[in-house]
């Protein structure tokens, strides 16, 4: 993978939001993240496939057929196979690994992936329903006002019950600081300009269940985002077409996908089994273990999914994934950077784009590109971990990606 | 009867006006609200909103839905189990859509009066005209064979002179919300001697169970928000007639509308705020006051001399601001009006001269909108106040001269029983005027 490229995650927080003034469009995003990728890749000629990954935009947006959108991005995509994916928040992932499966299949050289959503053109009530049709639609009359908050919350009560609440919550409000902290050092982020100076105090907010779900706070949720992200993917005689050194890439040498049936709740609320199958998967063929990690983006859509994906993936056993984030190993100087821009609570999360942002994030710290955001990359960990969830731990797509 | 009973059928009179629609609007969410508890359902509620204005009525219902559904998007959560059992309503978009429709569905409107006397509430928010308000009172009274009760939202005439002219023996009591109902949290109940004590529960339920907060006022025409704000117009006006020994009309004017803003660190100055509320009503409220008032003259001429130029402010009903003492644009003041110029004067011909003369603000000072957020507001105020006082300035002297009457006031109005305690001023204050401070403190 090379050549990535991050639009801003508009919405609430950034100074150029506004709710009632116009704001770019679908086809907007996937121009400016499209062509930029283009350029650091010698043209739309040198591209032979295009991936769009897109969760809901016949919804939000009332605009479906979306891969048509690729000729508008350059006029020389016109005529070339475009396709667009959909997995929920899952669906970025899912064009990368789309993307990464023509490349081994040999039917394309260099693939566009475009990751794109925009989320702000309803007020969030409505825009609950949109996103809830990422979980099972029979379970919806049932479901929270807010489906998602709910399902999570759910969990975090479970969590709580089991592992004990106190602790718990300073690692959610850790969490949250983190996230913060990192997204101010990415310009594009979402909380890029967040200057609230008691970050953790605000992350303790009591939940108000009348207004909102029982155990977890605004601050514990990813806000509403619309951006897009884009990335080439390249095989070897790619690299060549395009002229870009090895140096400027990431190797993927991992990939783990896994999904789980919509119509069935999780089997144990304080697990996410799913990510962990992904994980392994990704893991195991790449060849490597957490310990040969420099960073790692996951999906954070609520601070108690992130200390649920820090178990699932091994860093913790179960119930102690409050006291590695607390012990600040999840930090930026800490053992293991999770989320170095911000994640989905920091930077944003555009629901089709955020697998995607994920992959940019990675390659940007592997490849040295992540500015005021970078970390160290130490020489014997030269690797990367993106989960990328869709649904309440349904769809999961992991992969790893190796400095070259 | 109890509480569902008599709010099975209410008549809202003057329901088109700007207190009338709030006062309709929030009637119709506590019966909808009621409505939808399972022990309720077969209830029928019936809401009529009577108006003379056909055209004021026509929009009615489009604001209540509308309005129904922002309520509708704020309260989501409760209302998915409300609507639980509706399984034609899955989305929160469906659910909301249904609440509006239902809401709206209550509402019925009309310009004749005869549907009142079916109805065992009566909400009267008509113009401050004592005659008027008497006429619908006795009308509906002589009329019903509800023995209804009724809540005036009169701000300035007294509840006993209309309890014993319509002859309702008891069932009236003053429910004065302010401006605009549907958010203001804060009202001012007047009961009478007589007032039946039925009618003050009902009233407690019904605020409570909208989320309003309340404080008892002494039945003293004007109560305790205008028995303030009246007076405060009239020392405001005094300060610009000293200045104008020595400064133009619109200097004068314009310097006291920013002691009474900045230096007083309030959401508005004076004159911004008679422009909000209206000058006619102001003038109104003035005149009703002082037909009650024996010992005080509660009287304006500078609000006379504005009613003689036909300057009235007020809100259009878009909610946008009508010019007054000042000009507006997009909710802001960009001009002031010169009575001796007769026109809107720019800035630069009041204010340079305005600001230099009253001097710097206190080091200290914050504005009202950074204030209201202050976690230790009684800190901040206390250090301001004290750099206020030591000021040498004529701005910070005018301004403390301003809080010494603002608490003269305020005490004045517990003194002569207005207000039943100090608290209940400062609550109107600080929750109805939304300033930071009330006018009984420690700072002055």
């Amino acid at each position: 993978m090379a050549a990535g490229y991050n639009t801003i995650s508009m919405g609430s927080g950034r100074s150029e939001f506004h709710p009632r003034k116009p704001r770019p469009d679908l086809e907007d995003y996937m121009k400016e993240a499209g062509q930029k990728v283009l350029e650091q890749i010698g043209g739309a000629e040198h591209v032979d496939e295009c991936m769009v990954a897109n969760f809901i935009a016949s919804r939000y947006n009332k605009q479906a057929n979306l891969a048509a959108f690729f000729p508008y991005i350059d006029q020389g995509l016109a005529y070339k196979p475009c396709i667009r994916v959909e997995g929920a928040c899952a669906t970025g992932g899912l064009g990368l690994v789309t993307g990464i499966r023509s490349v081994l299949a040999e039917t394309a050289d260099v693939v566009l992936v475009v990751g794109v959503e925009v989320q702000n053109s309803v007020k969030a009530v409505y825009g609950a329903d949109i996103l809830a049709a990422a979980g099972y639609y029979k379970e919806r009359k049932q479901g929270h006002a807010h489906f998602f908050p709910g399902k999570f919350s759910d969990r975090a009560g479970a969590y709580f019950s089991k592992y004990g609440r106190e602790k718990t919550r300073q690692a959610m409000a850790m969490w949250y600081r983190n996230a913060i902290e990192n997204a101010r050092l990415c310009p594009t982020a979402q909380e890029f300009e967040n200057k609230t100076g008691e970050l953790e105090e605000l992350a303790f907010t009591e939940p108000n269940p009348k207004m909102f779900v029982d155990h977890l706070n605004v601050y514990d949720c990813s806000k509403v985002s619309d951006g897009a992200s884009a990335i080439a993917i390249l095989s070897e005689e790619g690299l060549k077409r395009c002229g870009i050194q090895k140096k400027d890439v990431v190797e993927i040498t991992g990939m783990g996908q896994a999904e789980y049936d919509l119509t069935q709740p999780p089997k144990d609320p304080v697990s996410l089994d799913t990510t962990r199958v992904a994980v392994k998967k990704a893991l195991d063929m790449a060849g490597i273990t957490i310990d040969d990690l420099a960073t790692v983006e996951c999906h954070d859509c609520f601070t108690i999914a992130a200390i649920l994906a820090v178990e699932a993936m091994g860093f913790a056993e179960t119930g102690k994934g409050p006291d590695f984030i607390l012990q600040g190993n999840t930090s930026r100087n800490g053992k293991i950077p999770f989320n170095t821009t911000g994640g989905l609570i920091g930077w944003g999360h555009p629901t089709g784009a955020t697998g995607v942002h994920q992959a940019v994030t990675i390659w940007e710290q592997l490849t040295k590109r992540a500015g005021g955001a970078q970390i160290k990359i130490p020489r014997n960990k030269p690797y990367g971990l993106s989960v990328n969830m869709g649904g309440d731990d349904k769809t999961l797509v992991s992969l790893v990606y190796k400095k070259t | 009867m109890n509480y569902i009973e008599k709010l099975e059928n209410v008549t809202v009179l003057g329901a088109a006006g700007k207190m009338g629609s709030g006062i309709l609007l929030l009637t119709a969410l506590e019966m909808l609200n009621q409505k939808l508890k399972p022990e309720n359902k077969d209830k029928q509620f019936v809401l009529y909103a009577m108006d003379v204005s056909n055209a004021g009525l026509a929009g009615l219902l489009e604001y209540i839905k509308e309005q129904g559904i922002k309520y509708a998007e704020k309260n989501i959560v409760g209302l998915r189990k409300a609507y639980a059992s509706r399984k034609d309503l899955v989305d929160n978009e469906e659910i909301i859509r249904q609440f509006a429709s239902d809401l709206t569905a209550l509402v019925r409107t009309g310009t004749r009066i005869e549907p009142a006397f079916e109805s065992r509430i009566i909400f009267e928010a008509v113009s401050e005209q004592p005659d008027l308000k008497l006429d619908l009172l006795l009308t509906i009274n002589r009329n019903s064979r509800q023995q209804p009760w009724f809540f005036s939202n009169t701000s300035a005439i007294p509840i006993a002179w209309l309890d014993e002219r319509a002859g309702l023996m008891g069932r009236i009591m003053g429910v004065h919300f302010y401006n605009p109902p549907a958010v203001q949290k804060l009202l001012e109940v007047v009961k009478t001697e007589t007032t039946n004590p039925e009618l003050s529960y009902f009233v407690t339920e019904y605020l409570k169970n909208l989320g309003k907060i309340f404080v008892p006022s002494y039945d003293v025409a004007g109560f305790i928000g205008n028995g303030y704000f009246m007076r405060d117009i009239m020392f405001a006006e005094t300060l610009v007639n000293q200045l104008q020994k020595d400064f133009t009309f619109s200097q004068s004017l314009y310097m006291v509308n920013k002691i009474s803003q900045d230096f007083l660190i309030r959401p508005m100055g004076i004159f911004q705020l008679v422009d909000y509320v209206g000058i006619d009503v102001v003038q109104f409220i003035m005149s009703v006051m002082n037909s009650y008032s024996e010992n005080e003259k509660i009287h304006s001429p500078l609000i006379d001399k504005f009613m003689e130029l036909n300057i009235r402010g007020g809100q259009n009903p878009d909610g946008s601001q009508k010019d007054g003492f000042f000009q507006y644009k997009n909710g802001k003041m960009i001009s002031l009006y010169d009575t001796g110029k007769r026109r809107y004067l720019q800035p630069e011909e009041y204010a340079g001269i305005g600001d230099t003369h009253l001097g710097p603000l206190p080091h200290s000072w914050q504005p009202w909108k950074k204030l209201v957020r202050e976690k230790d507001k009684e800190g901040v105020l206390n250090v301001y106040f004290n750099e206020l006082k030591s000021s040498p300035h004529p701005g910070a002297t005018m301004a403390v001269e301003y809080l010494k009457k603002f608490r003269e006031i305020g005490t004045g109005l517990v003194k002569n029983k207005v207000a039943f305690k100090f608290e209940d001023v400062n609550s109107v204050l600080t929750k109805g005027f939304h300033h930071v401070y009330g006018p009984v403190n420690s700072y002055f």
